[in-house]
């Protein structure tokens, strides 16, 4: 079985982000880029398969600059098997990335593909859901376990006030959640085999895909700073707190 | 308590503009370990460092190891994080690829070193004295011996200790004492031997011990000291750990810092004699020990170097946070980090810890290239380089870390002396490494007697030479920073030249006047050194913002190098001094006046 895994590059989740000076966008200047945490698990899912005998071969994919190239070679010292880069400038949204995906999917034919369940730098939650749209695949959302049978993917998902089990045919679409795994350390040895092993750059326009962006973006502003907490004498008076100014209970 | 988080840029700005990964990378055997593999490596070492290691440093502290029914306990989660590093193979990063290891070039090894270092002194130590086991057997042993230690030492499975320190042979090790009688095909070895770095543990399934021990008819002082393996279980036919052999840890030290590290007496032959092998040739002992020497060292001067860094960023964090007071040109109370004199300490510690580091990383480079360089002659001079700046890095390194450490504390001001905020632990922790492997009066004799007075200074001429050169280019570079830059490192540079003359002529009339400038003579060269690697990242920073790229992080590079010319340098000038004018007063008064 061949496990496609996308894998985007985003701002470090250590880093404390910030707007740039005009506010125009976000500061990513000078910032510590690293994988999507959420695309880690999923390499990390493809690997384990991998390990147990269930999956053949990974092919981990991004798109954007030649500076994603670093997050696939991090995505082959874990140890997928090759990658693709789809190089662009633009930034894309979900929607773009989902049919550039599908475009990969026609040409690689995976049973499955794992995608983290959101980026935290978008946070739009949508990229892995319209990709099994445009498929027609069944997809597996917000996964904490996976396992693949003889006639297809059980997948248990994190759901408000619980967990769903859901049985899906392959080929499917699963995303990620945090619980389905903690991604392993890279080894040295790994990382000095990741240099060897294929990644090719195919530039966006040869897939022919219209990625026009859909979106208008009126304006960024960053989180309200926090203002100064109260100390309350007693219980009694925080609840007449959270009762009357706050109106929380 | 504050977060590790490893310089990855300052390090790869370091190997790339500064100690020359792309010649070094072009050496033969290292194509492959260019920029884009040294940032996959740091990176992911980073990694390790700051999420596995780094929250041992405070457990390590506070449990310690401790020997409990003869048993060496290690703190929480040291084990298991050592079992992690094995697994992840970080072991081997420098070692032959023939027993396992990567073969990378120092200049890759060495700032992976630092991070461990920063992360967890005490835990570092281990894989650091594994090394040196192991390079005595790579470069001493035979090939049954290689073959029976070494892929196990490289991976890390087994740990290695070097055992040379008795209770009346410390810096002096002529005065060894411990015995090897020859039986059958291997020796029987007695004796007590103290300051056993990670000298007993059970965190793996064996120890390799190289003990120095005299043979029955050697003869005294450093030319009778032979070099043995001595394993903590000996090896069964098919090389797995059979049965214990005859040596014992007695005790463990109680210590100023690290305390993580077991630090053992080890007792060799309590019962009929440890049973150990001799490596290389009888009496030679001693030599080999100072082949594995500039390693060693270099790996302490680093240890300055990291723990620097360490006490940098929590002081740094803390100075961000720590709300105190309305500064100068602001309304109201804010963070520390407003008021001039933190300011002040920050910058003192950040300028000295990016000049330690350049000047331990060049020295890296230098190693490589005395290894690897295709012609032989530019081998040789890279090696007379790597002999000079060895004693610096590790004298100068490390006691520069006294003062940047103790600025952490000072920048926390009474939270500092609390142990609770950690800084108090990098000030005790950093308090050994000026001592072990040689103390700074060692150092700075070697820096003195071995590497400049016994050649009249030749190789430090040519370094003049070459800080010279580089600093006038530094200085035809437009821009008034560039000519203050050059003008106090060209002082600098004059000072160092007259009082390295000096003591060429002093020595020449009373070694012992010499001699007495000695350690101000290493601090000199390591600042001026340091004022050089600072002049040379400036105009490195320069050429990436004529190019347009991001500018914070390299006009902080220029702006840190002036703060380091003119808050670090002018000690040039006050060294210079006593090693021109000091000595006399140094000896004086007669022993009997003290």
């Amino acid at each position: 079985m061949k496990i496609v895994v996308p894998v985007k590059r985003v701002i470090d989740a250590n880093v404390k982000v910030r707007l740039k000076s005009d506010g125009s966008a976000v500061d990513s200047d000078n910032v510590k880029m690293s994988m999507n945490p959420f695309d880690e698990i999923a390499v990390e899912e493809a690997i384990r398969l991998k390990e147990a005998g269930v999956a053949g071969e990974i092919v981990a994919v991004s798109i954007g600059s030649d500076a994603c190239q670093d997050v696939l070679r991090s995505a082959l010292a874990m140890g997928a098997d090759r990658a693709l880069l789809i190089r662009t400038e633009a930034v894309l949204e979900p929607l773009a990335v989902a049919k550039l995906l599908r475009e990969v999917v026609a040409r690689e034919q995976p049973q499955l593909v794992i995608c983290g369940k959101q980026s935290t730098d978008g946070d739009a939650n949508q990229a892995g859901q319209m990709l099994a749209g445009l498929l027609g695949w069944p997809q597996a959302t917000f996964a904490s376990k996976l396992d693949i049978g003889a006639d297809g993917a059980t997948v248990t998902r994190e759901i408000d006030g619980g967990l769903e089990i859901i049985a899906v045919t392959l080929p499917a679409v699963v995303t990620t959640d945090l619980r389905l795994n903690s991604p392993r350390y890279t080894t040295l040895p790994n990382i000095m085999k990741a240099k060897k092993k294929p990644l090719d750059v195919i530039a966006l326009d040869e897939f022919g895909v219209d990625t026009r962006p859909r979106l208008t973006t009126l304006g960024l502003a960053e989180p309200a700073a926090r203002s100064a907490g109260v100390r309350v004498a007693d219980v009694a008076e925080l609840l007449a707190k959270l009762k009357n100014e706050a109106k929380v209970i | 308590m504050s977060q590790y988080v490893a310089p990855v840029r300052d390090m790869l700005f370091v190997m790339q503009e500064l100690a020359g990964l792309a010649e070094v990378s072009a050496l033969p055997g290292w194509e492959d370990a260019g920029a884009e593999l040294a940032e996959a490596v740091l990176e992911e070492a980073g990694r390790f460092a700051g999420e596995v290691i780094a929250p041992l440093n405070v457990v390590g502290d506070r449990e310690g190891s401790r020997l409990v029914d003869g048993k060496v306990a290690v703190p929480t989660g040291f084990a298991e994080a050592y079992h992690q590093f094995v697994e992840a193979g970080w072991g081997g990063i420098s070692s032959p690829e023939a027993f396992g290891g990567q073969s990378l070039p120092q200049l890759l090894a060495k700032p992976v070193t630092e991070m461990w270092k920063s992360a967890c002194l005490a835990f570092s130590l281990c894989p650091m004295l594994t090394q040196g086991a192991l390079e005595a057997l790579l470069h001493h042993g035979t090939p049954e011996q290689q073959n029976a230690y070494l892929a196990k030492l490289v991976s890390g499975e087994w740990t290695g200790t070097m055992n040379l320190t008795e209770p009346q042979a410390g810096s002096d090790l002529s005065a060894v004492r411990s015995r090897a009688m020859p039986e059958d095909d291997h020796y029987r070895i007695f004796g007590s031997k103290i300051f056993i770095t990670w000298g007993e543990h059970d965190v793996t399934e064996n120890i390799v011990h190289l003990v120095l021990a005299r043979l029955p008819d050697a003869p005294a002082g450093v030319k009778g000291i032979s070099l043995f393996v001595v394993p903590k279980y000996l090896l069964n036919a098919d090389g797995t750990p059979g049965t214990r052999n005859d040596v014992q840890c007695v005790s463990l030290e109680h210590k100023l810092g690290i305390h993580g590290s077991p630090t053992a007496v080890l007792a060799f032959g309590e019962s009929a004699g440890a049973i150990g092998y001799l490596v290389g040739e009888p009496n030679r002992g001693l030599e080999y020990m100072f082949t594995m020497m500039n390693h060693a060292r270099l790996a302490v001067g680093l240890e300055g170097v990291a723990i620097s860094e360490r006490a940098y960023q929590q002081a740094r964090d803390y100075a961000r946070e720590r709300v105190q007071g309305r500064a100068l040109g602001h309304e109201s109370a804010g963070p520390i980090i407003r008021h001039p004199d933190v300011r002040r300490m920050l910058m003192t510690m950040k300028s000295q810890a990016e000049a330690m580091r350049a000047l331990a990383y060049v020295t890296a480079a230098y190693m490589d290239l005395a290894a690897r360089h295709t012609d032989p002659a530019e081998r040789a001079r890279y090696q007379s380089r790597v002999e000079l700046l060895t004693p610096v890095v590790k004298g100068w390194c490390t006691e520069t870390a006294q003062e940047v450490a103790s600025l952490g504390v000072q920048v926390h001001g009474g939270m500092g002396f609390i142990e609770e905020t950690g800084a108090a632990q990098h000030l005790r922790d950093a308090r050994i490494t000026t001592i072990y492997e040689g103390t700074t009066g060692i150092q700075a004799n070697d820096l003195l007697g071995r590497k400049t007075l016994r050649e009249q200074g030749r190789t430090l001429l040519a370094l003049i030479e070459e800080m010279r050169a580089d600093t006038a280019r530094v200085g035809a570079l437009d821009g008034e920073a560039f000519r203050q830059l050059a003008a106090a490192q060209n002082v600098a540079i004059k000072e160092l030249e007259g009082a390295t003359r000096h003591l060429i002529d002093a020595a020449s009339v009373d070694p012992q006047l010499a001699f007495a400038g000695a350690v101000p003579y290493l601090m000199l060269l390591g600042t001026v050194c340091g004022g050089w690697q600072m002049v040379r990242a400036a105009a490195a920073a320069q050429a990436h913002l004529a190019a347009g790229e991001s500018a914070a992080f390299y006009r902080a590079k220029i702006d840190t190098a002036l703060f380091y010319a003119d808050h670090i340098l002018p000690r040039a000038m006050t060294h210079a001094h006593v090693v021109r004018h000091g000595a006399r007063a140094t000896l004086a008064l007669d022993e009997s006046a003290f």
